[in-house]
């Protein structure tokens, strides 16, 4: 008798919580803008500092002449290069619809530049996963 | 518009925004993030500036 109360509560206890729409929605908003996962969920500050800081790596990156990575199924280092282009988001839409991005290898921080919208979006998938983990609770 | 960062320049920068997303992302309270941001910062530049370092003893 006390096994099968016991086990009920673990089976009770294991049963996932159910979805929130915070839990879909501030990662969601916070792909697409930066740092925005944060600010729907009242963490002004946070949010604005991830904002400035992925937005300005991207910029920086885009100003020093980096190329940007498209789908186009070539090399793994491409498709590589191309997921982490992918987590900015928004600017990355916008890179990519204003054909910006080019990259231009007769100047030598353009690798540098490459690099750095690479890591913008790979900071902001970090963003993101922790706008989620807000969102459903396990963090404050 | 052509920005052009020297080599240390364009560590610190990078160092610096990393820094501040990690420190928020891998720590609860402001006190541990900011901390952590610290920690963070001064490994990615001191790394980089190590790294240089043995780079140019193994060109010796």
């Amino acid at each position: 008798m006390a096994n099968s109360t016991a086990e009920k509560a673990k089976v009770t206890q294991a049963q996932p919580e159910p979805i929130s729409v915070m839990a879909v929605v501030a990662p969601a908003i916070g792909w697409l803008i930066p740092g925005a996962g944060h600010m729907i969920q009242k963490r002004w500050i946070r949010g604005a500092l991830i904002f400035i800081s992925v937005v300005t790596l991207f910029l920086l990156g885009l100003a020093m002449q980096g190329r940007i990575y498209k789908a186009n199924g070539g090399e793994i280092l491409d498709l590589l290069g191309f997921i982490g282009n992918l987590g900015a988001g928004g600017l990355y839409i916008v890179t990519l619809a204003a054909d910006w991005g080019q990259g231009a290898i007769q100047f030598a921080t353009a690798d540098y530049g490459t690099k750095f919208m690479i890591v913008a979006g790979l900071l902001n998938f970090i963003s993101v996963a922790d706008a989620y983990h807000i969102a459903i609770g396990k963090k404050q | 518009m052509t920005i052009t960062l020297n080599h240390f320049s364009a560590a610190t920068v990078f160092a610096l925004f990393a820094s501040i997303v990690f420190g928020i992302t891998h720590r609860e309270n402001t006190r541990e993030m900011v901390r952590y941001g610290l920690y963070c910062f001064a490994m990615f530049l001191g790394g980089a500036l190590l790294a240089g370092w043995a780079m140019w003893l193994l060109r010796r």
